[in-house]
């Protein structure tokens, strides 16, 4: 095809794979950090308390709503101006957990609200404790309807690190940037990050489908 | 320097920048929605090969990150002798991948139409055409415009990519503006709350004012 070099390809494709250890690395950790938080945040908005609610729920909507990519110059540059630096890592993960966390604090939400209330009033009945209630009965009526959501999320934070390429952080993209500037060849490399995507995420999400078949079955729910 | 020193000197950069993201994202939506709406309708397609083009389209765009997808329609594209200005690789770009993403919810939303309609239209003699435009497509239309809301909001937060290709969007202001003043938090801040106005109280009140509309007219109101 075209100028394509396969010499050339071979030559960065070692690169290329060490760079894709990084974007799962950050996607993973990423991830990580917004199961947790996303928990938080869902849980905080069913607290009696009706501003802390609102307040949850403002704040996952400006997340929700506003670019990654300007929150992770946010995390990154505003820090120093009060003094505080933080690496480019350190700052992508915050930015990309933020951001994963109030779109996975939906996914709960939506799960958390499927349990029909019956099944609270009778955790009350039997006079289980509030914690005994949420993480023998609730959560796990509310993982099977929350799994696809996560799933579906874990593929779109791994589809986002690019992003971090613009702090620096050195992920695929950014190898791919460096590879291009230093031998002006841009096919190649921009064509291989695409090609690994593929590669990665296709399979992910096909696995992700059947994982989440393989819950349902194991909970009795189809 | 008080914030509203920093308002007064860089608000009309802002603007400009605001006034770039807008154009980004009304052209990007129009082509998402075109391409949304042909690969929607030739995944459904009864011919393999129609569908299968449809299909890997599909997967493609969804499978890979828009920023690559950017880059390599910026940068490798003019290899192939199609050199495209930065606006326009911009929004080609954003449409492209969101497209891809639309094309499922109209899938979705056409055969979520009820089966007794297509019976019925095909008993009252309609070509295949007529019984899509006039008949199944406008259902689906209506059953399909709530997740159009959050796919725009996608679009729009999308549309921020395109200041790494120099596009003079609203990001791209507010890291010039960033560069100059080391005034980070204002910069950021600024824009961040630009961008979720424009979703929050522009595209979101519009597509629920386009949700009634139809609803009304469509009789279900």
């Amino acid at each position: 095809m075209f100028d394509w070099r396969w010499d050339f390809t071979f030559e960065i494709l070692p690169r290329l794979l060490l760079a894709t250890v990084n974007t799962l690395m950050a996607a993973g950790a990423g991830y990580a950090i917004a199961v947790v938080l996303g928990l938080v945040l869902a849980l905080a908005q069913r607290t009696p308390y009706r501003a802390l609610t609102y307040a949850v729920r403002e704040l996952v909507e400006f997340i929700r709503s506003t670019p990654l990519v300007l929150q992770i110059f946010f995390v990154f540059y505003v820090g120093p101006q009060f003094g505080i630096r933080l690496a480019p890592w350190t700052a992508g993960m915050i930015a990309i957990g933020l951001h994963y966390a109030a779109y996975l604090s939906e996914v709960y939400r939506g799960g958390l609200e499927s349990v029909p209330k019956g099944q609270w009033e009778a955790s009350l009945a039997l006079n289980l404790s509030p914690a005994r209630t949420y993480f023998r009965i609730i959560i796990p009526q509310a993982l099977p309807p929350s799994l696809a959501g996560m799933g579906n999320y874990l593929v779109g934070i791994f589809k986002d690190t690019p992003m971090l390429s613009v702090i620096g952080v050195a992920e695929l993209m950014h190898t791919a940037n460096a590879i291009g500037s230093e031998s002006y060849r841009f096919l190649e490399p921009y064509t291989l990050v695409g090609v690994i995507f593929l590669a990665i995420s296709l399979p992910t999400a096909a696995l992700i489908r059947v994982f989440e078949a393989w819950v349902r079955r194991q909970l009795g729910m189809s | 320097m008080s914030y509203l020193e920093f308002l007064a000197e860089f608000g009309p950069r802002f603007v400009d920048g605001s006034v770039v993201t807008a154009m980004q994202t009304v052209l990007a939506a129009a082509l998402a929605i075109a391409i949304a709406v042909a690969m929607g309708l030739m995944r459904l397609s009864r011919s393999v090969p129609v569908r299968w083009f449809a299909t890997v389209y599909i997967e493609i765009f969804r499978g890979t990150s828009l920023l690559v997808q950017l880059y390599w329609i910026f940068f490798v594209l003019p290899l192939f002798g199609i050199s495209l200005e930065k606006f326009t690789a911009g929004f080609v770009a954003v449409g492209m991948n969101l497209g891809a993403y639309g094309a499922e919810l109209v899938r979705g939303a056409i055969l979520s139409v009820p089966k007794g309609q297509w019976e019925a239209a095909l008993a009252l003699n309609m070509s295949p055409a007529k019984r899509m435009i006039r008949v199944i497509f406008p259902q689906a239309f209506l059953n399909m415009l709530p997740p159009w809301g959050n796919l725009l909001i996608e679009l729009l937060k999308g549309t921020a990519l395109v200041s790494l290709i120099s596009v003079a969007d609203l990001m791209f202001e507010s890291k010039q503006i960033n560069s100059t003043t080391f005034l980070s938090a204002q910069a950021f801040g600024t824009a961040l709350v630009i961008y979720y106005v424009m979703s929050r109280f522009v595209i979101t009140p519009f597509m629920r004012w386009l949700e009634r509309v139809m609803a009304r007219k469509m009789g279900r109101a």
